[in-house]
């Protein structure tokens, strides 16, 4: 329905563009600036702290579907594994990183 | 021709072509999205592969964190098309000597006789009750118990050089301190005045 309705305004509707009408605009005047900005640097670090963590659920997940069947040396593992992330999240919480002002 | 191949054809078709517009697009945000197809379609011969874990992995990670980053970094370079282009045939003789080598690689890896394509028949379908993650779980967690913890040795040295490259102390900046807030005593705050009453 909806793909025909835009269909239908497409053909049957006037059309008529022009150099202005298509140029860009920003609340009724002309663009202030370049679209292309740059972004502050902090957006990056939450981005790459998220991804660490994201890939330590990765790891988790088969751990956890063959917890029944491992020995307790792979648990053990798997403390020490998370101990150090932890260690990281300390030093990152301490640092101030996820801090937004 | 079976529909396994069928389908393997047309996502590799897409994924060279998807790879190839990478390069080849002269907008980069365009190229970082063309790079989310590819790992889509990778993704998908995984699933072929019945390692289902590994596919999901690719986009749970790749095309959801490790695109975004990409996408920040553009965004970050503040990329104008013209300025780009200026460079192109300086860097051109090192970066045709960094694909040759490349090139020679491949062929020295193509044509040994380990690792020909040939040696390595289609392995058989696993049966229904084949779990990928399980099998992959059964081996990280008790041959590579080692490497594991290497990882997250690695994981934790990226957390502590992100930290270290981009994080900037701002001395303007506010922020709310939770403990003093809840701390605060009523002296801290409030004084009372003890004033003589006024007349006119």
């Amino acid at each position: 329905m909806g793909g025909a309705l835009i269909t239908a305004g497409r053909f049957i509707g006037p059309s008529n563009p022009n150099a202005e009408k298509n140029s860009p605009y920003e609340c009724g005047f002309e663009a202030f600036e370049d679209a292309r900005m740059k972004f502050d640097v902090r957006y990056y670090l939450v981005a790459i702290l998220f991804i660490i963590f994201d890939l330590e659920i990765a790891f988790l997940v088969p751990w956890a579907v063959v917890l029944d069947s491992i020995s307790p040396a792979a648990f053990g593992a798997m403390a020490l594994f998370l101990f150090i992330l932890v260690i990281g999240f300390i030093y990152e919480w301490k640092k101030g990183a996820l801090e937004w002002e | 021709m079976t529909f396994q191949l069928f389908v393997f054809y047309v996502l590799a078709a897409i994924l060279v072509f998807a790879a190839g517009r990478v390069i080849t697009v002269r907008n980069p945000v365009y190229a970082a999205l063309f790079l989310v197809l590819a790992f889509f379609t990778s993704a998908g011969i995984w699933m072929l592969l019945e390692a289902e874990f590994l596919s999901i992995t690719l986009v749970l990670v790749y095309v959801g964190a490790v695109m975004v980053l990409f996408l920040f970094v553009v965004m970050m370079l503040d990329l104008n098309i013209a300025p780009l282009r200026e460079g192109f045939m300086q860097y051109l003789p090192v970066g045709i000597l960094v694909g040759l080598i490349m090139v020679i690689e491949m062929i020295f890896l193509i044509t040994q006789r380990y690792f020909k394509a040939d040696n390595y028949p289609i392995p058989p379908p696993s049966d229904a009750g084949y779990s990928n993650t399980e099998a992959l779980g059964l081996l990280l967690y008790s041959e590579y118990l080692y490497q594991f913890e290497i990882a997250a040795v690695i994981l934790l040295v990226a957390i502590v050089a992100a930290i270290a490259l981009t994080m900037r102390k701002r001395p303007e900046t506010r922020y709310q301190k939770p403990a003093e807030q809840i701390n605060v005593k009523k002296e801290d705050r409030l004084r009372v005045v003890s004033m003589n009453s006024e007349k006119d």
